[in-house]
């Protein structure tokens, strides 16, 4: 990871260092699985390894992989950089070791998750109880920041409305990323590949209550299918496959199912997100919530990597 | 009975209303009305639990119905009820102002795209505010901060986005900058809720991670609030961004920031001990009487009147922070009442910026020739909120500086209460400069014929303007409500 960080500080050309950050996260995903934190590495793996590089390589297609070479060097950068570098260090030197059974964050609240969590949701992965229940209005929180990221997105650089023939003629002006097209081989093993991660998807969906996974990652991995689909078949055959509205519908439904299933909750007289309420069981209550709101997460992520790349793939050059 | 939800609601139906602004695409004018009655319903909320927190005291609700350190508690004391009224106060006067001055300034097929990031950045600072919980601070904070980089770009001048880059990057500095602090505060106590870090921070309290942790939150919150010299993101921003932005933001973005400032260190971090530890008063004096300074002088010298008032608000939030230094009773009410204060006459000032860019295309002070005789009620709007700015009595800008100085006199600091008064003078030479312009220069030949500016602008800005002159006259309201908040806090901030 060191020597990546390193590589991608002194290499001008901008195509090496996004390689070399998807090698950094995938890197930083593998110490995630050596620190038993198993589902930090999945999304590591699928986000900052994954969607990252790819939305990252798209911008250069737009841009330029060179980076331009200035001549002065920002002293007082350094300086700034030093001094946050150097209080981050001092702030280590009390720190409790590593793995330390001591350390405050096994004595407070981590405890009582790990004790009381299968019995009051039913969930056996306690990283998803923590983050779907525990903590569910955080995760609903980061999924209206990702919302909040593509309708960005969709403000800045989109081009609103903008009609798709169906049935773009062949040989027809190749555009953008449908360069790809002629290819036989890509194609075949793309349409081998694409319903094959379409399951895993809806696995990864509904197993997060089992082993690692969860909305975030299948949204992820659900949104790649597609740009898969878009860097072999085009950008417009994608957009024909998956509609504006669609899309949108996706982005802002995954939302309105999350805050819907906790208005719900509150209907039935709990309080907001709490689950409990939901069924006469309350562990039957927690699990259907969670399985809820796991599924808003998964339909905005997925609706907003989508819009995302769209956005920036038919931008023209 | 759900009265009992209102804490959750007043963030969750701006959050609701933002994808369903988003799926309304092909009717912008319905897209408008719902965030309107969203930001209405919004205040209707804040006020009443404002009043329920004067009769009972503090509210907590349990998301999830999972007690405090394991679930996320929303506790709604003083402090942050009074916040949360300013910035449901602020939306709601500035959205129907939105509606006409959006429609001249952002790009049509973008309309609902700004309703629905309107809705978002509401949901995020009544968020920020509402929370008892470190971390879910955070998240709002972010949606606050995409949604509101994404406002200031929708403006139509291309400079927007090259500022917009500007505040993407020192904003983000300043999130993570905070979530560095807030870890480092996990790591030492196991906790994310304010109340129990409060507890747990004392016995751990002399390790150099608490010290770095207090170091990082200082400076990633105050890189929000555009602290001095850490404002450099803020001119821009609100120059170039669309007028019914540039008030919303202006009156509510920074003031959330000196909210969490407040917040960390009185409430997380117990209060005034931590000024004794470090020098964080010194800091922040110094910080906050440069930041007057600087700010209002570079004002004076701007061509552009909304820029000016940009260095203004960072002569503003110099102010607060100076009341915070105090660390007293007085000085963090004064703090307090100059940041209702000052929502209401900055967000009055940008309003009027907006009516005159809804005429003229311009906020250049050359280009307001005259306009005091063309535009009578638009200026008369802005000589009453900009002497308010200067500190001229009966207005609440004199109210503010009061209790600031009286803090000082105190605390026996009279050379501060000098400065507080010399900076005050600074602000009447940069209002001057406008009112000069607006009523004794003539207008020039050949000047495109200018009328007053439409209804729909105009009751907004005097709705703020009034309530600038009238929490002036009575300040007891405001006054009581700082001051109570603020004893609590001295108090070790329950």
């Amino acid at each position: 990871m060191a020597a990546a960080a390193i590589g991608m500080i002194r290499l001008r050309n901008l195509f090496a260092v996004v390689m070399l950050s998807g090698i950094f996260s995938l890197s930083a995903a593998a110490l995630y699985v050596v620190l038993d934190a198993v589902d930090v590495a999945f999304t590591e793996a699928s986000v900052g390894a994954g969607i990252a590089t790819v939305l990252m390589l798209s911008t250069l297609a737009l841009t330029t992989t060179e980076e331009a070479i200035k001549d002065h060097r920002n002293m007082s950068a350094l300086v700034v950089v030093l001094i946050a570098g150097a209080v981050l260090i001092y702030g280590t030197l009390d720190m409790p070791f590593y793995g330390d059974p001591m350390a405050p964050i096994h004595l407070h609240v981590a405890p009582l998750y790990l004790r009381d969590s299968i019995v009051a949701t039913g969930v056996p992965n306690v990283v998803t109880s923590v983050l779907a229940s525990y903590r569910g209005y955080d995760t609903l929180g980061e999924t209206t920041v990702i919302f909040t990221a593509a309708a960005s997105v969709m403000a800045l650089i989109g081009r609103g409305r903008r009609k798709v023939k169906h049935g773009v003629p062949e040989g027809a002006p190749s555009h953008g990323y449908s360069s790809m097209k002629p290819h036989p081989i890509l194609r075949v093993t793309a349409k081998l590949l694409i319903p094959a991660i379409l399951i895993y998807a809806f696995y990864v969906q509904a197993h997060g209550d089992f082993g690692p996974g969860g909305g975030f990652q299948a949204g992820v991995i659900f949104g790649s299918t597609f740009i898969l689909y878009a860097l072999i078949f085009g950008v417009d055959n994608t957009r024909i496959a998956i509609r504006g509205w669609v899309r949108r519908t996706m982005m802002a439904s995954g939302v309105l199912i999350y805050a819907g299933t906790g208005v719900a909750a509150l209907l039935l007289g709990g309080n907001f997100l709490d689950y409990s309420a939901l069924l006469h069981d309350p562990v039957h209550g927690q699990h259907l919530g969670i399985f809820l709101v796991e599924l808003g997460v998964g339909v905005t992520v997925s609706g907003s990597m989508i819009t995302i790349f769209l956005i920036f793939a038919g931008q023209d050059r | 009975m759900i009265s009992v939800h209102f804490p959750v609601l007043l963030v969750l139906v701006p959050l609701i209303a933002a994808p369903i602004c988003l799926l309304l695409r092909p009717l912008p004018g319905a897209t408008w009305a719902i965030a309107t009655a969203a930001s209405w319903f919004c205040l209707y909320v804040t006020v009443s639990l404002l009043f329920r927190v004067l009769d009972s005291g503090t509210i907590s609700y349990l998301l999830g119905n999972w007690a405090a350190p394991w679930g996320i508690e929303y506790r709604i004391d003083l402090l942050n009820a009074f916040v949360l009224v300013i910035i449901a106060a602020i939306g709601a006067v500035v959205m129907p102002y939105a509606r006409a001055s959006v429609t001249r300034e952002v790009s049509p097929r973008r309309i609902y795209l700004f309703y629905t990031m309107f809705c978002l950045n509401l949901a995020g600072l009544l968020g920020i505010a509402a929370t008892g919980d470190a971390f879910n601070l955070f998240v709002f904070l972010e949606i606050s901060a995409f949604s509101g980089y994404t406002l200031i770009s929708l403006g139509r001048d291309r400079r927007a986005l090259t500022a917009t880059y500007r505040y993407v990057l020192m904003g983000t500095v300043g999130a993570t900058f905070y979530v560095i602090g807030i870890g480092m505060l996990y790591m030492m106590t196991g906790t994310l809720n304010m109340m129990d870090l409060a507890a747990r921070i004392p016995a751990v309290a002399q390790t150099r991670t608490i010290h770095a942790a207090l170091a990082f939150l200082t400076v990633g919150v105050g890189l929000k609030l555009a602290m001095f010299p850490l404002h450099t993101w803020l001119p821009n921003a609100y120059t170039f961004a669309p007028s019914a932005v540039t008030a919303f933001l202006a009156s509510t973005a920074t003031k959330v920031a000196v909210y969490v400032l407040i917040r960390m260190y009185f409430t997380v971090f117990g209060g005034a001990e931590i000024f004794e530890m470090f020098p964080v008063r010194e800091t922040l004096m110094v910080l906050a009487l440069a930041g007057m300074f600087a700010g209002s002088f570079v004002a004076i010298f701007q061509e552009n009147c909304k820029r000016m008032l940009a260095y203004s608000s960072v002569a503003q939030v110099g102010y607060m922070v100076l009341g915070i230094s105090f660390a007293t009773v007085t000085g963090l009410a004064g703090g307090m009442i100059h940041l209702f204060n000052h929502a209401l006459m900055k967000c009055a000032l940008f309003l009027v910026m907006g009516c005159i860019f809804y005429r003229i295309s311009s906020v250049k002070i050359a280009d307001m020739a005259g306009l005091g005789k063309r535009m009578p009620l638009t200026m008369a709007a802005f000589v009453v909120a900009g002497l308010s700015l200067i500190g001229v009595p009966a207005t609440v800008g004199f109210v503010s500086k009061w209790y600031l100085v009286l803090a000082a006199l105190e605390k026996g600091w009279w050379p501060i209460a000098a400065l507080i008064v010399a900076s005050s003078l600074l602000a009447v030479i940069y209002i001057w400069r406008v009112v000069e312009v607006a009523y004794f220069r003539p207008v020039p030949e050949g000047a495109p014929e200018v009328t007053e500016a439409p209804l729909s602008l105009l009751v907004p800005t005097w709705i703020m303007v009034l309530a600038s002159v009238y929490f002036g006259i009575d300040a007891s309201r405001t006054f009581e409500v700082a001051h109570a908040a603020a004893t609590l806090l001295i108090g070790g901030g329950k």
